[in-house]
């Protein structure tokens, strides 16, 4: 018989310990596993063309037109229903995407080195709020700003990166926590802390002045800048915790705006999945819940790792998306003690008296106490090309732990 | 024709979020049809712009400009809600004074972690795996609730007797844990008497007696009605029992039961007899046969038992154990009691009361069948001969003339290497052997030196019934059993009594070593001052709250929200906490 406890505080150890470390930007094509040419990459489980949501679809109409493979929306959309093109998870590929999480090959990526585990992860440049095409948009305004992103911001990022010898994500992270972040839906303060990390590096590897300014006040006023590098360094520490015999802590969890899908790591690479639920939000002028996408992207790797929505109680602003009192947010961030294994060692909350965050999902504790993750996030249109219409939070549907928990019993012979 | 109105406020800050929520409220009023409240940056403009918000003054906004506008049915309603931003940011929802309960024990275990105490109220269907949750996180159980199966019952409070923990119940109405009640309890002050009850209102009534009369107590330790019960065996009985014998605090112990298994009941008495302190017994529809035995004291119902408790706790009695007993001489083959009686109704009483002390006497005509010595002219085991039936008498004279079987009787009892007490009666009066002292002392004494040689000591007693008036003379039959080595007394009672106690001894002396089950209850930490988590009833919590006590509400929900299949692949995946 496994020693479920022994092996889930062995894996949250690992999730503890992992230093992610942002080192430098790279073609996406050079240097994440299992892409190919033809291939897309998109957050969540696994999903057909047929049911793809619609700011998966819109995000992959923008990437075929960026990557130059199609001329107008219809023509991309013909080569997507083609079979010619290949969908995969990010998870699949040590990469993480913000809301549909597209990423195509000749994108720039992160490259976030965990080097306590030597693991390396990817995910690609945030473009800011509003209308992007990680929210399914993909008319000439955000494909113009996306080879913008490609030509200036990048390179530009990459040579910074590269002169400052790799900017440590994790301490930005424990001392945005204490600047009222949550790291996944609120990053204001981490974003800054990020930018003028990366400020004097950019004066200096620039190509002119005119380039580090406009680099400069673009990160800086873009309060999820680090979203990104945030997402790939929770995901080097949480694949520093995968495939563990006998854990029932959860080391994936993410959404295609159709389903919601988590993966446990006494459990390898096998899927959990429940169809996605509408978040429950605050909208945009002119939106309302009914033009809502089902709850998408890879940010809730955030929550895996244990900030987020779990760190709630370091965020209390966040609250007024649920219309509620900084009170919620304690006791959202109390609710998940209740279900993870581990108090963080590096992310503490000051509220609590410096408790470290909770983390390590163990699906007994959900299922037994029927309290799924809390997830903060931002909400997409429904349809392709629109944009974001909202944020707010949602809970993790319960079935992925119930399936999970009896795949468990059945593997490790608990019937 | 829809109305646009807009407000514009310079040089504000508020949240997006903030703003948000504005804007839902406002589009919320009756005759609104759309809002718009966003900061005046140009893509908030273009936003406003497009669905069809837009307006000179919003379009005239500068990025730190806070530009609200309203499309409503009429002038009026524009109005009302601009009228309404103000109150409308300024809203704070009633902040109640709710702390967080922890959803589960294991986290409200976290939260207190000085909690000794788990009252458990849920559904019977659930209390079984609570306590057991309780237990496993080291906490003593409360079991409030009522339907737990007796094998569930048997199960809990196994394992809590392993862990040091008691479980209190099911069904246990009250408790009271060095000053604060749980559950149902009455306020009783403190004072030296400790209870232990498998009865709830038997607590409570003996307890507020105790009350009433001046005194107050310990601990008052409830067990559940069952624990007294042949299945149960005493489990948690036992452990209270155990605590108040430890506890220097508690000067005198009360045992309250609802009527018990009298075997159970005879364990619960056996191991109370070794308390070393005088305990108070009123165990319902057990029958009393003494009023005391050494350091117990029977009493006839629950106030009699405050009463004589508080009565001892007051004039603490002279306990004096085994000392006056010979069982250091006797042979460890050395068991036996042979009887042989000459009066009827005085070997009948000799039944009586030792049943009162050993759970076997048989006799020729015995009280119970089962008793029942198969052949009156050989003894076996601990027997009460009758020499006085008309299997003995016939063809001869009734044994209070005629000494000369009897003496052959005892003979053959004193040669035996098992037998240990010798019990004769001696009737004289009108119509007796003019002189038995005078055929039966020397017979005693032959008996006595017999033995001796033999490397045993035989205790011979001998009852005498008689007066000094009578032709024998009692004071002179009297003194010839006594110069023969018997110890003689005129009550067959008493005689009956230091027989039993001596019977009981013996049958104990094997099992001295008899290893203690399970592990001690730490009583230092149940002296501690009470903190205890609640789990169920929210009453009980408010109880804790009125006395003082530090507690936690759990917010509990039935664990794997009912579902049969997915609790039994949990509980096998629960591991003992570390």
């Amino acid at each position: 018989m496994v020693d479920i406890e022994k092996a889930n505080a062995y894996v949250v150890e690992r999730f503890m310990e992992a230093r992610p470390v942002a080192t430098t930007m790279a073609k996406a094509l050079d240097v994440v596993p299992g892409l190919h040419e033809n291939m897309l990459l998109h957050a969540g489980p696994p999903v057909t063309y047929e049911r793809m949501s619609g700011p998966i679809k819109g995000a992959m109409i923008g990437a075929l037109l960026f990557e130059g493979k199609a001329k107008n929306p219809e023509e991309a959309d013909k080569l997507l229903r083609s079979g010619k093109i290949e969908f995969s998870p990010c998870h699949d590929h040590m990469c993480t995407g913000p809301m549909a999480g597209v990423i195509s090959p000749s994108q720039l990526v992160y490259v976030i080195e965990n080097q306590t585990h030597g693991i390396k992860c990817f995910s690609n440049l945030n473009e800011g709020r509003g209308k992007v095409m990680r929210m399914g948009a993909y008319s000439e305004d955000v494909l113009e700003k996306l080879r913008w992103m490609e030509a200036v911001l990048g390179p530009t990022v990459k040579a910074a990166l590269e002169a400052s010898g790799g900017i440590d994500v994790r301490a930005i992270l424990s001392k945005a926590l204490h600047m009222g972040d949550d790291g996944h839906n609120r990053l204001d303060a981490a974003s800054i802390l990020w930018t003028t990390q990366l400020a004097p590096y950019i004066v200096t590897t620039a190509k002119d002045t005119a380039t580090a300014a406009e680099v400069i006040k673009f990160l800086g006023e873009n309060a999820l800048s680090i979203l990104n590098p945030v997402m790939a360094g929770c995901k080097t520490m949480t694949a520093a915790g995968e495939n563990v015999e006998g854990s029932t802590v959860v080391t994936v969890m993410t959404r295609n705006g159709t389903d919601w899908g988590i993966r446990v790591s006494g459990l390898g690479n096998q899927w959990f999945t429940a169809p996605s639920p509408i978040v429950k939000a605050l909208y945009f002028p002119g939106f309302s819940e009914k033009d809502a996408c089902p709850d998408i992207g890879d940010s809730v790797i955030t929550e895996t790792a244990g900030i987020g929505g779990f760190a709630m109680a370091t965020a209390p602003a966040l609250v007024t998306f649920i219309g509620g009192e900084p009170r919620d947010a304690i006791n959202t961030t109390l609710d998940m003690y209740e279900i993870t294994t581990a108090e963080h060692k590096q992310f503490t909350i000051p509220f609590l008296d410096f408790r470290g965050t909770p983390t390590g999902v163990d699906i007994r504790k959900v299922v037994e106490k029927q309290i799924t993750p809390r997830v903060n996030t931002g909400v997409a249109h429904k349809d392709p090309g629109v944009g974001q219409v909202g944020a707010g939070v949602v809970s993790a549907p319960m079935k992925c732990f119930e399936d999970a928990l009896y795949a468990f019993a059945d593997k490790y012979g608990y019937n | 024709m829809a109305t646009l109105k807009t407000e514009i406020r310079s040089g504000v800050y508020y949240d997006s979020a903030k703003l948000m929520s504005l804007q839902r409220s406002l589009a919320g009023l009756p005759g609104i049809q759309d809002a718009g409240v966003v900061m005046g940056t140009d893509s908030n403009k273009e936003l406003l712009a497009h669905i069809g918000l837009d307006t000179p003054e919003v379009r005239a906004t500068k990025p730190d400009d806070l530009a609200i506008v309203v499309k409503a049915d009429d002038e009026k309603a524009a109005n009302d809600a601009i009228a309404q931003v103000d109150s409308l940011l300024a809203a704070r929802k009633a902040s109640g004074d709710q702390e967080y309960q922890p959803r589960s024990l294991e986290s409200a275990a976290d939260a207190l972690p000085d909690a000794k105490w788990v009252i458990v109220s849920v559904a019977g269907r659930y209390a079984t795996a609570v306590t057991r949750e309780a237990l496993r996180l080291g906490k003593h159980v409360h079991l409030f609730s009522d339907n737990v199966s007796i094998e569930n019952e048997i199960e809990l409070k196994k394992e809590a007797r392993d862990l040091g923990l008691m479980v209190m119940g099911p069904d246990c109405g009250t408790a009271m844990i060095d000053g604060y009640g749980l559950a149902f309890a009455n306020k009783i002050r403190k004072g030296p008497i400790g209870i232990v009850a498998a009865a709830g209102t038997g607590l409570q009534q003996v307890s507020t007696r105790i009350h009433q009369l001046g005194s107050g107590i310990t601990f008052g330790i409830g067990t559940g009605g069952r624990d007294l019960k042949a299945e149960v065996g005493a489990i948690t009985f036992l452990q209270g029992l155990d605590v108040l014998k430890r506890d220097p605090d508690t000067k005198v112990i009360v045992l309250t039961s609802k009527p018990p298994s009298p075997k159970v009941a005879e364990a619960v008495l056996k191991v109370a007899r070794k308390a070393g302190k005088p305990v108070v017994v009123n165990f319902i529809a057990r029958p009393v046969t003494t009023l005391r035995d050494g350091n117990l004291f029977f009493a006839t119902g629950l106030d009699d038992a405050a009463r004589l408790a508080v009565e001892l706790a007051n004039n603490p009695p002279t306990l004096t154990g085994d000392a006056d007993l010979p069982l250091a001489k006797f042979t460890p083959q050395q068991k036996y009691l042979r009887g042989l009686f000459s009066g009827g109704t005085l070997a009948y009483e000799a039944q009586h009361i030792l049943y009162g002390y050993v759970p076997r006497v048989l006799a020729n005509s015995p009280i119970n069948k089962e008793f029942q010595l198969p052949d009156a002219f050989v003894s076996q085991e601990s027997c009460i001969v009758d020499l006085g039936e008309d299997e003995f008498t016939q063809g001869r004279l009734h044994p209070m003339m005629d000494n000369e079987l009897r003496i052959r009787r005892l003979y053959e009892e004193a040669a035996d290497p098992e037998v240990a007490v010798i019990m004769l009666d001696v009737v004289i009066g009108y119509g007796s052997h003019p002189n038995p002292a005078s055929e039966i002392a020397p017979a005693i004494a032959k008996c006595i030196a017999d033995a001796k040689k033999a490397g045993r000591h035989l205790e011979v007693v001998c009852v005498v019934c008689g007066t000094d008036e009578d032709p024998q003379n009692l004071d002179n039959q009297i003194a010839q059993l006594k110069a023969a080595g018997a110890l003689v007394d005129t009550s067959n009672e008493v005689i009956c009594r230091y027989v039993g106690r001596i019977l009981r001894a013996l049958g104990e002396r094997d099992e001295t070593k008899v290893e203690v089950t399970g592990k001690p209850v730490d009583l230092e930490a149940l002296k501690k001052p009470l903190a205890a988590i609640n789990v169920g009833l929210e009453s009980f919590s408010a109880n804790l709250k009125d006395q003082g006590a530090p507690y936690v509400q759990v917010d509990w929900k039935p664990p794997a929200g009912g579902n049969e299949k997915l609790m039994n692949i949990l509980q096998k995946m629960k591991a003992p906490r570390k």
